[in-house]
């Protein structure tokens, strides 16, 4: 095996709420201010190996997106480490500073995530210029290479991203990230607010682009379809934790937590003959707050197999053979 | 409307539906380019106190005076040709508002879009100070600061500036905390491109809608502030006579019927500054979203 590109060494994200004058004069005074705290992402470690795909799956409010952002250096970690070859994405001290240009995102939202005022040719052709990647003579040239790989007319870089569908912004997004030439790449839902004919066709595209590039990347979703399409391995986050990680196949095949088996048994499917009609069993519960996470193993209250000791310890992340990983005590 | 026209055409076209606001602009245009071609439709430079003749002081519109040319708004208290004054009048009063205008953008927006982008103490520090500045009114910070620097155009400039610049502060941190969420901000972010950068190309463009919008009032506002300063004695050397001064010069002879010396330079300002709140008004229907069709 070959050695880990990106790794994540004991990440944790908390967000705080904003303390208002007000209160931190209280507080001052020695009243009682409430700090509420968000766990987004607490304590997870992995490594992402070159050339592999990591499908990142999990309900909206796990904490997947704020994991993408620490790995691609967008927000600093609160504490633990993310680091490319061993060397830290962002400053750790100081104003948080992204180190490297290997890492590079694919957003959500095509619509919000290309300035609306600038020509597509400049936006792709801004960070190869600002790093040195391509010269101003060259630039031309170098964005019409980046269009054409993404499938899209080279002619098309005078033109603003209004006049572009909602796939085609992706893949001028697609296009962007790649211009870096990233080592690493994130994609955010990159097809959630697609579509599901364009979405194909964006998914396609970056398959073919992973084989001719040989991507590493980070697929964040919470599709199982569309991570299992793509991915070598696959993480399963609840509420800020890893749950499960392990070979996208034999997660699919034989999932170990009770919350990758819920979630894999509530994906719609249409061939049913073997198992007959099925009721949609959702999940009990809901997705508990992040303000306010249950103690023990965060899964708890929705799980059909909870014990009195999932109630007060919190799980680690324990190896289930080859290369599998989950954090659950009655999993074997 | 037709969608493949361009953007600048559509709202070009958008804002020749409202009749007034396009008569405003004309009247912006005319008023603007007689100032600036004032030599070619004047009779005499009233800046060249050499031409100035006192035996044709104070003379009704309509008087034939010592050069042989008729005075059409008559003349003032030093026998300069009103109409004459007026135009090389407008000059100054434009060239002030704009470059005071120009200046307060450019600041107060940079200011402005610095303090959404670095947010925590920086943001604070100068929201908080350009709050405080707003709290007094214009017209006595101007006249504190042009009481301090001088009189002059420039001393009057950086008055202007001075007391306008906070307006543009204030819109352009609003509307740049709103780009600053946004998703390209990350992107750009994530690139990495430089703060400076992510500034300046990104966020401040971003906010130029409702800037441009404070542009057009501010430049009115700084014409109309400068006049009053001028009024007051504070702002140009009487050799060189802005729209205010004419006015205030022509002020005490208002009771002895002697109107035209005040009146028709107020007029000028009156339909400058009008025509161009007219334009800024629809400018800011336009880009109301609130507003739009």
């Amino acid at each position: 095996m070959s050695a880990a590109l990106l790794e994540l060494d004991g990440v944790s994200k908390r967000f705080r709420r904003k303390i208002s004058l007000g209160d931190r004069i209280a507080a001052k005074l020695g009243a009682k201010v409430e700090t509420r705290e968000v766990r987004a992402v607490e304590n997870v470690s992995l490594s992402v190996i070159r050339g592999e795909t990591l499908g990142l799956v999990g309900e909206s409010g796990c904490g997947k997106s704020t994991l993408g952002r620490i790995a691609a250096g967008i927000l600093p970690p609160t504490s633990g480490k993310a680091s490319l070859d061993g060397r830290p994405v962002m400053s750790e001290s100081g104003r948080h500073e992204k180190l490297t240009t290997r890492v590079q995102t694919v957003f959500q939202d095509p619509f919000a995530s290309l300035n609306p005022r600038r020509r597509i040719g400049d936006a792709i052709a801004e960070g190869p210029l600002a790093h040195g990647l391509v010269d101003h003579a060259g630039a031309v040239a170098y964005v019409a290479e980046q269009l054409y790989r993404v499938g899209l007319d080279p002619s098309y870089a005078s033109r603003f991203p209004h006049q572009f569908s909602g796939g085609q912004r992706q893949r001028i997004a697609i296009a962007r990230a790649l211009a870096m030439k990233p080592d690493l790449l994130i994609c955010d839902e990159p097809v959630a607010s697609l579509d599901v004919s364009i979405q194909a066709q964006v998914l396609n595209l970056f398959l073919d682009l992973r084989r001719a590039l040989n991507l590493t990347a980070i697929f964040i979703s919470h599709d199982l379809g569309v991570v299992r399409h793509l991915s070598d391995r696959v993480a399963i986050m609840y509420l800020g934790r890893i749950v499960e990680i392990g070979p996208s196949a034999e997660i699919y095949a034989s999932p170990k937590h009770p919350y990758t088996q819920a979630l894999l048994t509530s994906v719609p499917r249409l061939n049913r003959h073997r198992e007959g009609r099925r009721a949609f069993r959702p999940i009990a519960g809901e997705l508990p707050s992040p303000l306010s996470p249950p103690s023990g193993c965060h899964f708890h209250p929705r799980c059909t197999l909870a014990t009195d000791r999932c109630r007060t310890e919190p799980p680690q992340l324990r190896s289930m053979g080859s290369d599998r990983h989950a954090a659950c005590h009655l999993a074997e | 409307m037709r969608r493949d026209a361009s953007p600048f055409i559509r709202f070009w076209r958008e804002f020749a539906e409202n009749r007034l606001a396009l008569v405003a602009l004309g009247v912006v245009i005319l008023v603007v380019g007689a100032a600036v071609l004032a030599p070619l439709f004047t009779p005499q430079d009233p800046y060249d106190i050499g031409k100035l003749v006192l035996g044709d002081a104070r003379r009704p519109p309509g008087h034939v005076g010592s050069g042989g040319y008729v005075h059409l708004l008559g003349t003032d208290a030093q026998g300069r040709d009103l109409w004459s004054a007026i135009l090389y009048g407008l000059r100054i009063s434009i060239q002030i508002g704009l470059t005071a205008g120009a200046v307060a953008f450019i600041v107060g927006g940079s200011l402005g879009a610095v303090a959404a982008f670095a947010g925590g103490r920086i943001e604070a520090l100068i929201m908080r100070f350009i709050d405080l500045q707003l709290s007094f009114p214009a017209i006595l910070l101007a006249l504190v600061i042009s009481a301090i620097l001088g009189q002059g155009k420039w001393q009057l400039t950086a008055a202007l500036v001075a007391s306008q610049y906070a307006y543009f502060a204030r819109t352009a941190h609003g509307a740049a905390v709103a780009e600053r969420s946004k998703e390209y901000i990350e992107a750009a972010l994530s690139t990495p491109l430089s703060s400076r950068v992510v500034i300046f190309r990104h966020i401040l463009p971003n906010c130029m809608p409702p800037l441009i919008v404070v542009a057009t009032v501010q430049v009115a506002n700084a014409i109309a502030l400068e006049a009053t300063l001028s009024f007051l004695g504070m702002g140009l050397p009487v050799t060189h006579p802005s729209l205010g001064m004419l006015i205030s010069n022509g002020f005490q002879y208002m009771l002895s019927g002697r109107y035209w010396i005040s009146i028709y330079p107020g007029i000028a300002l009156i339909v400058l500054i009008l025509a161009i709140n007219l334009v800024g008004d629809q400018i800011r229907d336009q880009l109301n979203p609130r507003l739009q069709r």
